[in-house]
């Protein structure tokens, strides 16, 4: 969704969720181009008529200009994470997993090394999985992104 | 002439038409209340809590279509105005509250009378803004009341630093030719394919039904209803909140639905095979179990609120836009249309609505027989109310058996008639909301129907009153204790009167009344009550406080029965389901 960037603007849109009982999975939030606007992607899981209600809810807040249900259509759907690992002899096992994520070291020393991948969120998931939490120290998700497939476009 | 930031305030109250505001001073409010003494345009009433400035404000909105206003100061002030707010959200209500807050340094520093308003009002309001600089005044207000009065409307907080009013800060006032704001737009033009599709149902319907609420009263088309039932010749139902939409005395006119709705209403509802549903949300005390409603009917669903359509039942034809102007539509589609209505059909329907109403419908006369008894019937007072009023009072009520007692048997022909809480049945509402109607039609009988339990929830507005000269009449249906607690206790819980009765310890409510300066009537018998009645109506310049002892074991019938029902399955009387 894309809401206005003022104060106040986010915590109506996450109250929004909680008062009405649904429930976020994931959120992502940054202002876009002029920055006057910000644009949002929120996971959140329901019946058909149950996200339908959330998208109607959603729009019916004042700093909101526009909502898009990404699951209506073909869209894309992103995650970035940050990882930190101390088991410097798992490093190649680590590389291998991410690879296919665009796997990529950000840090390296004698102590710690920080990584960062990018994929849909259950890639992302599953890698998390593979490397297993007990070899890292540290997981950053971003949330999902969104954004449709082809010409259409979410913008004001 | 440059003005203080508490001047721009007035100024642009002042430019939206605003002739009352309603508040309480404090610490954080000074600044403005100091301007409100350094102008003309704007009268200042000051309540005694408030609780009370905001139900007045939402009385006066309710009974003029216009938004009310009130003024707090932060901290408690602001809280106090919590259940106001509440309140007018509920019920879609246009209220405009003006918060002080504590000077923008100190915001977040935990600073004496700080409160955080925006956050606590945050779900409960349709909008909010805080006021960042003070030059922003006009701009803020102009959109508040645009964002208040437009789409479906709701309660807008303003909350307002107090150095953002600083008298020794000047700014030049502007005022926009005309609101604009990209993320809401609100007018939203009835789409003709569905426009069509309804007409056509409508008029190929066997047994249909209206189902009209507060929409319409908020949406000023009352007319309109009229009008297209003078074509339709369908059953009518109003929610309580819609009371008034549609005459009372008109033929066609089946009473309230829901919990406490009338036989035939609930009755038609049920076996209707088209529902028109007008500005009308399908809550939890219409619908009774939502997966058995009305389970024949094709249902036609009008609404300015998209989010309201298919919320809880689906609509089968969705028609989103203003209610007067999709009723507009659909009345010319109508006219146009070569489809006629089925008369044999409807004659039909319509008489086996009479005979539902024969059977099981409100029974007046049941209730004067009763009269023969010693105690006094509540029904007969609302009754009563209806004949020494001829039933062109305003009615504020509070929230209870006398709310409902109300809802069933005062007759509103006229919208904006019926002021009572319904969505979030609030107790306290009633004498506040009163005086906002009093202040707004000075020439009108305005009336709070109330019991010995809600009215002491506002009781210090009688001072309020007495400070403005407001001569309400206050019908207190005094049964004792709290009559719908205790009711359920009687259906659901054996009887045990847990925390609902207080019997030994009521005030004197005429002694009380006359504390506060007015004057305080008691009725205890069937034979008094008209003539005091007739006698407290007489006395037009002065509050007159009317205490009327009622029997206490009194129900308020029909009851829908829940869990697990349906609108068809009605309590008739204490022991006996329809
Ligand atoms: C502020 C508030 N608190 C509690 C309730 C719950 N409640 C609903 S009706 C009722 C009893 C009202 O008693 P009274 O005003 O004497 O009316 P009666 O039912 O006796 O006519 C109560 C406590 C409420 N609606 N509002
Ligand atoms: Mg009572």
């Amino acid at each position: 969704m894309l809401i206005e960037n003022k104060p106040g603007a986010l915590a109506r849109v996450v109250g929004l969720f909680h008062q009405r009982g649904y429930n976020i999975e994931s959120l992502n939030v940054g202002p876009v181009f002029d920055g006057t606007y910000s644009r949002m992607t929120v996971t959140t899981r329901g019946s058909e008529n149950e996200v339908e209600q959330i998208t109607k809810q959603i729009n019916k807040i004042i700093d909101v200009i526009k909502v898009a249900d990404f699951t209506e259509g073909e869209h894309h759907e992103y995650e970035f994470i940050l990882i930190k690992f101390n088991k410097l002899k798992l490093t190649i096992k680590i590389q291998k997993i991410l690879k296919p994520l665009g796997g990529k070291v950000l840090e390296k020393n004698t102590k710690v090394i920080v990584m960062s991948a990018s994929g849909s969120s259950s890639d992302v998931e599953a890698a998390i999985k593979a490397i297993g939490k007990a070899n890292l120290l540290e997981v950053v998700r971003s949330g999902s992104l969104g954004l449709h497939e082809g010409e259409k476009v979410l913008t004001i | 002439m440059k003005l203080s930031g508490g001047d721009l305030l007035m100024r642009a109250l002042k430019d939206e038409g605003v002739k009352l505001i309603f508040g309480y001073p404090g610490g954080a409010a000074l600044h403005i209340y100091d301007a409100i003494f350094r102008q003309k345009a704007l009268q200042h009433i000051l309540v005694r809590h408030e609780q009370g400035a905001t139900h007045a404000a939402d009385g006066y909105s309710r009974a003029t279509g216009k938004p009310g206003v009130a003024l707090v100061t932060s901290g408690p002030g602001a809280t106090n105005a919590i259940t106001g707010l509440a309140t007018a959200y509920m019920d879609s209500i246009p209220l405009i509250v003006i918060s002080g807050q504590v000077q923008s340094h100190l915001i977040g520093t935990d600073s004496f009378q700080e409160t955080d308003m925006i956050g606590i009002s945050r779900p409960i309001v349709k909008h909010s803004f805080m006021v960042q600089d003070a030059e922003d005044i006009p701009r803020i207000i102009q959109e508040a009341f645009y964002i208040a009065t437009s789409g479906r409307p709701g309660p807008v907080v303003i909350d307002i630093p107090k150095d953002k009013t600083d008298p020794s800060k000047l700014y030049q006032y502007k005022r926009m030719k005309q609101v604009t704001l990209r993320s809401y737009k609100p007018k939203v033009v009835p789409h003709p394919g569905q426009i069509k599709k309804a007409s056509k149902n409508l008029l190929s319907a066997e047994r249909p039904v209206i189902y009209a609420g507060g929409g319409v009263i908020l949406g000023d088309a009352h007319k309109e209803l009229i009008a297209l039932n003078k074509i339709l010749k369908a059953p009518v139902t109003n929610t309580l909140m819609g009371l008034g939409a549609y005459p009372a005395a008109d033929k066609y006119f089946m009473g309230m639905l829901g919990m406490h709705g009338t036989y035939q209403a609930n009755m038609a509802m049920h076996n209707a095979d088209v529902i028109l549903a007008i500005g009308a949300r399908f809550d939890d005390r219409i619908t009774n179990t939502p997966s058995l409603f009305a389970p024949k009917a094709h249902i036609i669903h009008i609404d300015v609120d998209p989010a309201s359509i298919s919320k809880i039942i689906n609509a089968d034809i969705p028609i989103v836009g203003q209610v007067k102007e999709s009723l507009a539509a659909l009345i010319k589609e109508i006219k146009r249309s070569k489809l006629k209505i089925d008369s044999d059909a409807l004659d039909s329907w319509n008489a086996q609505i009479a005979s539902w109403r024969k059977t099981h419908g409100l029974n007046h006369d049941l209730y004067l027989q009763k009269t023969k008894s010693k105690m006094i019937i509540p029904q007969v007072v609302v009754q009563e109310l209806y004949h020494a009023t001829k039933g062109n009072a305003y009615v504020t009520s509070d929230v209870g058996q006398h709310q409902m007692f109300v809802a069933q048997y005062y007759h509103f022909n006229k919208p904006r008639r019926w002021i009572n809480s319904g969505g979030l049945g609030t107790m306290g509402f009633g004498l506040p909301a009163a005086m906002g109607v009093k202040l707004a039609y000075p020439k009108q009988e305005v009336v709070c129907v109330t019991g010995e339990g809600s009215i002491q929830m506002c009781i210090q507005e009688l001072s309020t009153c007495l400070q403005y000269n407001l001569p309400i009449k206050i019908i207190n249906i005094n049964n004792e204790a709290l009559g719908m607690v205790r009711q359920w206790q009687d259906m659901n819980y054996g009887g045990r009167y847990s925390a609902s009765t207080y019997a030994d310890s009521l005030p004197d409510f005429v002694k009380l009344a006359e504390s506060y300066g007015h004057v305080g009537m008691k009725v205890t018998k069937q034979s008094e009550l008209r003539q005091t009645l007739d006698k407290a109506f007489a006395m037009t310049d002065r509050l007159v406080f009317i205490d009327i002892y009622v029997d206490p074991d009194e129900h308020v019938y029909p009851m829908l029965v829940a869990p697990n029902g349906s609108l068809q399955d009605m309590w008739i009387t204490k022991n006996k389901k329809a």
